[in-house]
């Protein structure tokens, strides 16, 4: 050990890199490697290298259609998460410490219950047969019962639900690092409390409004759970549809093709949005 | 008719009084500071003032107009804050224009002003930097900038020199000074440093506890504290056991061995007698307080002496000016002169 300082670096991290290339790197490089292979209904997986299901994803529209759904859902579930969770981090912020634990546990309680059941939730208050339809059904305000299940806004609504938290929290903590004063001293300017917040206030933030929207996008877009109960076999996603052709169809490698490129179009465009940003902000970062 | 009144402004915090009826009226053009402890209400003064923190009670006029209705963006008032709280995304041009825009002042005229305020405060190469690139110095004058280009009614200053360092604070006391002169603006500072306090300001408002202890010119409230919170507050003091007796010729101060004519209508009987250590010298004869040299420390400038005397400990302070200076243990006599005391109401221990 003492005579070679220099490997102790490589033996501390050892086991870690170990735990990540073969729980990581390998299966990931495998599912990549997995989606170059062939497929047939009678023959199953043939290791053969083949651009087939590539050619298909590009070809067949079905798959386009599948990719354009994942990411509006993910876009607007992130643009929903920032109009309700920048708001709430700021008031949460400017509560008393004793509201402002409770109102903490009401926001992270949500994320102790699992999402299917948050999910299940949702189509117990929405779906057909559900309470909201129901009443209002009763009241007369409604002839029938409002599209909730199997529909982009279903799983949008119960998407922004389960991951606002995590925006509430990327924004907090950027909050926490304000100098409290520059609000007293952009008032004490003349500032309405409208300007500060959008001349003071809001550019401080956006290195926490970007973090929260990467987490939020990211587990939008390869959210598994809440589309698959509300979106259901009708409305696919990129996950759901990667999970059908894993194990319904059986068709592994299609299935690796269709995660892959999931995987891919995530990465460009979280770095792609982040470097955008980082640019135009570049004071605040640093 | 005073530019700014305070008249018998409260502010209560369940059963604590921050501050305790505060009266105080200053004159256009004033440098004030609010001088006292942490907790002794001088923050939320200025908060009051700037419209922060509403009062429990009173009021705070500004030039004949009650501001208690009037919201901080409508006071036009210019703070700086003891963290600065410049905004860290504008550069420091922007930061002082950022009044000037919220102002609606054409961009020509604003360009103008904020050069020109950059150039009073000596940044007028700095005008392109973010304040993170800035030293804590440089930060300070884009705080008093930002508050100046808007030609504030009042100037708020609390604690503005506190996070700079000794020699840095000292420039900038000069320099502050000299800017607020130049500008005229009608200043309240809000300071726990007497020497600040001291080396700024036209009058000074000591307070402790919520109250005001003393409302003077520097000079006068250092020469004659009005209680024994002000005389240990401002500087050094000896606090010296003394009487008032009569006599045919008028009272006289008895202080140990030393007989000074007392000034009418000080009352009689035991005093507390408040002497700076600076203006006490040793007595020609015996005649004078007597007491023991315990300590002496040189100082360069001066000699700082450790005297038990027959009216308590005290301190005193000689300058090196080549005359002897007893040794320790040596045996002295003490004088100072009529004018350089203070007669406090014996007991009042700070």
């Amino acid at each position: 050990m003492s005579e070679r300082p220099k490997a102790a670096p490589y033996l501390l991290a050892g086991p870690t890199a170990l735990v990540f290339l073969g729980l990581v790197l390998i299966p990931l490089a495998m599912t990549v490697l997995l989606s170059f292979y062939d497929w047939g209904q009678y023959k199953g997986i043939v290791p053969e290298w083949t651009l087939k299901n590539w050619r298909e994803m590009v070809a067949d529209d079905y798959f386009a259609s599948v990719f354009l759904r994942t990411f509006r859902i993910a876009i607007l579930v992130t643009l929903a998460c920032v109009a309700i969770g920048v708001p709430e981090a700021y008031i949460l912020n400017r509560l008393s410490p004793g509201w402002r634990s409770v109102s903490l546990l009401a926001i992270l309680g949500p994320l102790l219950v699992s999402v299917v059941a948050r999910t299940l939730g949702w189509a117990l208050l929405f779906g057909s047969t559900g309470v909201v339809n129901q009443g209002l059904m009763k009241l007369g305000l409604i002839a029938a019962p409002l599209p909730f299940m199997f529909t982009e806004t279903g799983v949008i609504v119960t998407l922004t639900h389960v991951l606002a938290p995590f925006m509430v929290l990327a924004v907090w903590a950027a909050l926490q690092r304000l100098d409290p004063q520059v609000e007293n001293a952009a008032g004490s300017l003349g500032a309405s409390a409208f300007t500060t917040w959008r001349r003071v206030i809001l550019p401080q933030i956006v290195p926490g409004v970007l973090s929260g929207s990467v987490i939020v996008f990211a587990l939008a877009a390869s959210a598994f759970a809440s589309p698959a109960i509300i979106g259901g076999r009708r409305l696919k996603v990129a996950a759901t549809l990667a999970y059908d052709e894993f194990l319904n169809t059986l068709n592994w490698p299609l299935g690796a093709a269709v995660a892959t490129l999931l995987l891919v179009a995530l990465v460009a465009i979280i770095v792609g949005s982040n470097r955008l940003i980082e640019r135009r902000y570049a004071q605040v970062f640093e | 008719m005073p530019y700014i009144a305070l008249e018998r402004l409260t502010k209560r915090y369940g059963d604590h009084l921050a501050v305790d009826a505060l009266d105080l009226a200053v004159e256009k053009g004033e440098f004030i500071s609010l001088l006292g402890p942490s907790g002794c209400g001088k923050t939320t003064t200025l908060q009051m003032i700037a419209g922060f923190v509403e009062p429990t009670g009173g009021r705070v006029m500004l030039d004949g107009v009650d501001l208690g209705a009037m919201k901080p963006n409508r006071r036009g008032l210019g703070i700086v804050f003891q963290s600065y709280a410049l905004f860290p995304h504008m550069t420091a041009a922007e930061n002082v224009a950022f009044g000037l825009e919220m102002r609606d002042v054409p961009r020509a005229e604003r360009e103008k002003r904020v050069a020109e305020t950059l150039a009073l405060v000596g940044l007028s190469g700095f005008a392109d930097r973010y304040p993170k690139r800035m030293s804590g110095g440089q930060q300070q004058r884009v705080a008093l900038a930002r508050a100046l280009v808007i030609k504030p009614a009042i100037l708020l200053l609390d604690e503005p020199l506190s996070n700079l360092d000794a020699k840095l604070r000292e420039e900038m006391q000069i320099e502050l000074r000299s800017i607020q002169r130049i500008s005229g603006a009608t200043t309240i500072l809000v300071t726990h440093d007497q020497a600040e306090a001291m080396a700024l300001s036209d009058r000074i408002v000591l307070m402790n506890k919520g109250r005001v202890e003393q409302i003077a010119r520097p000079d006068e409230a250092y020469a004659r504290p009005a209680s024994a919170f002000v005389a240990n507050f401002l500087g050094k003091t000896n606090l010296l056991n003394g009487a008032i007796e009569s006599t045919p010729q008028g009272p006289v101060l008895v202080v140990g061995g030393l007989r000074l004519p007392a000034p009418a209508g000080a009352g009689s009987g035991p005093q507390s007698v408040a002497v700076r250590p600076e203006r006490i010298a040793f007595a020609s004869g015996t005649a004078g307080v007597s007491g023991r040299v315990t300590m002496r420390v040189f100082q360069g400038l001066h000699w700082l002496l450790q005297v038990d005397s027959e009216a308590g400990p005290l301190t005193l302070v000689r300058p090196n000016d080549g005359s002897p200076v007893p040794a320790e243990g040596e045996t002295v006599a003490l004088t100072f002169s009529t004018q350089d005391f203070a007669l406090l109401p014996a007991g009042d221990a700070p």
